[in-house]
């Protein structure tokens, strides 16, 4: 059984804050689902599946109680940034084995004005934690690994911030809107070496949501017609500290998965969604999911090849986590909603790829450098 | 020089005491699985690989080399340097380099561990040999 073409996203919707000092976390996550039941045309007595991760205040069952759901189908996987594209498999899953037929996919959070929700540990904290592992550091441990062996540079690294930002200008609810040039990412403070101030992505308060349905149900209604082709998912660690090599992710499994799912291959996606939680991560996604050879993702990234319009492979045309937004530290919502945006051609003009009907949207989430997680997601314009 | 940086204490649990008790000792031990003869680090009772219960403790050298490493500028209690150690005996363990120069620190670079206390059990960290 596949999901192939059986799971169509009819509603998304991005907050359009980056502050939200006035709101709670769970008010945030009822203005996304309000949102993108609008988005869609439908209402909150349609829906009949649930998603939420490790953000969503209680969890599962305090959220639906909050929202005033009655719903036959829920997942409450967090696997960090990418518990979204994770959701989005498993919502397709669900909707092809009929479990639910309109599922609804939100993340909220408020880090800027806020507590985060504390990252869960388990056998391995008393072995690690006092080490201060942080998301720079440990990104930037892949980065400084990924030099060593291939040469990688900071200005091809550099290049990636410089393609978001080329996006960003035109995003009007982007946080970080000026245009930079590499020498401008290099000359940002350094952070956790080698990753550079502007190598991070924003910090912003905010989040997302999907409405994921039938092909019958989102033939009725009136927005154009995305749908999930290909899913892929897993998981990756040190595993007894034998499996250490920080020079490639689960994305090399995911996302063969997914394109074998799609019957597609990575030559034939006219956009690309990429979590840019930092440049680092970007290039070695690029790199497992087959846009180019492990150890050629700096080359690939250089000379503005990611830029919309200049490049071969337009990326995070929003502005993606580096420019434009990066909600609750979780940057996979945005990912799927900038995809389905350029499959409809509703991205802002100055981004929009011409006659675009196939987009990935792929991320990690948790902490690459440590355990991770990636999915892969493969959408198409019927 | 900055207050010294403060640990947090091992929480223990009977799987891992006899790691802490050793570190007590100043010795780092690992796990061997003695049905497929692959180590392990940090040590579970069960073995990651075979699945065999048959894991018995090994005392580390102690010695090993730089896998990665990254130095982190903004922290309340000053720069640290993270990284991976690969211990002779072949696990790889997560730490932090200490008592040495942390901005001339390079991949490959031979290291050896200390101890440092907690309010607990000491902790392994790793400096240049």
């Amino acid at each position: 059984m596949s999901i192939k073409g059986k799971a169509y996203i009819a509603g998304i919707y991005e907050h359009p804050t980056r502050h939200a000092p006035d709101k709670s976390t769970s008010q945030l996550h009822a203005e996304i689902a309000k949102g993108a039941l609008e988005d869609a045309g439908l209402t909150k007595a349609d829906i009949d599946g649930y998603f939420c991760a490790g953000d969503a205040p209680g969890g599962v069952m305090a959220m639906v109680d909050y929202l005033g759901l009655k719903v036959r189908h829920f997942d409450s996987t967090d696997t960090g940034g990418c518990s979204y594209l994770v959701h989005l498999g498993h919502a397709a899953e669900a909707i092809a084995a009929g479990k639910c037929s309109i599922a609804l996919i939100t993340l909220a959070g408020k880090p800027r004005t806020g507590p985060m929700p504390p990252r869960a540990s388990g056998a391995e904290a008393d072995f690690e934690a006092a080490y201060g592992a942080t998301t720079h550091n440990v990104y930037g441990m892949c980065a400084m690994r990924h030099m060593h062996e291939f040469g990688t540079t900071s200005e091809q690294l550099a290049w990636i911030k410089v393609a978001a930002s080329h996006h960003a200008q035109y995003n009007e609810h982007a946080m970080l809107r000026d245009v930079v040039t590499v020498e401008d990412v290099l000359n940002s403070p350094m952070i956790s070496d080698p990753l550079h101030r502007m190598d991070c992505c924003v910090v912003t308060d905010g989040g997302g949501g999907l409405i994921v349905t039938t092909e019958a149900i989102a033939k009725s209604l009136k927005k154009p017609l995305v749908r999930m082709i290909g899913h892929g998912e897993a998981l990756k660690g040190p595993r007894g500290g034998k499996d250490l090599n920080l020079t490639y992710s689960a994305g090399v499994w995911s996302g063969p998965r997914a394109f074998e799912e799609a019957g597609v291959t990575p030559k034939d996606i006219k956009y690309a969604s990429i979590y840019d939680s930092f440049t680092i991560t970007v290039l070695m996604q690029l790199e497992d999911l087959g846009f180019c050879k492990k150890g050629e993702g700096g080359k690939f990234v250089a000379d503005g090849n990611l830029i919309s319009g200049v490049g071969k492979l337009p990326f995070n045309t929003d502005g993606g986590g580096l420019c434009s937004n990066h909600p609750v530290n979780r940057g996979g919502m945005t990912k799927i909603i900038e995809a389905v945006r350029q499959l409809r051609g509703q991205a802002h003009p100055k981004v929009q790829v011409p006659n675009c009907d196939l987009a990935i949207a792929h991320g990690t989430g948790g902490l690459l450098g440590v355990r991770h997680a990636a999915s892969t997601c493969i959408l198409e314009r019927v | 020089m900055a207050e010294a940086k403060k640990y947090p204490a091992p929480q223990g649990n009977p799987e891992t005491t006899p790691f802490w008790e050793a570190a007590k000792q100043g010795k780092l031990l690992i796990k061997r699985c003695t049905a497929c003869g692959e180590a392990h680090y940090f040590p579970r009772s069960i073995c990651p690989f075979c699945f065999s219960d048959k894991t018995v403790w090994e005392e580390s050298s102690g010695e090993g080399e730089i896998y990665t490493f990254s130095l982190m500028r903004k922290s309340a209690t000053g720069p640290y340097a993270i990284g991976y150690v690969t211990l002779k005996e072949g696990p790889s363990l997560q730490t932090n380099f200490v008592d040495c120069d942390m901005a001339s620190l390079k991949i490959g670079q031979k290291v050896k561990v200390v101890f440092r206390p907690t309010e607990g059990a000491p902790l392994p960290f790793f400096t240049v040999a």
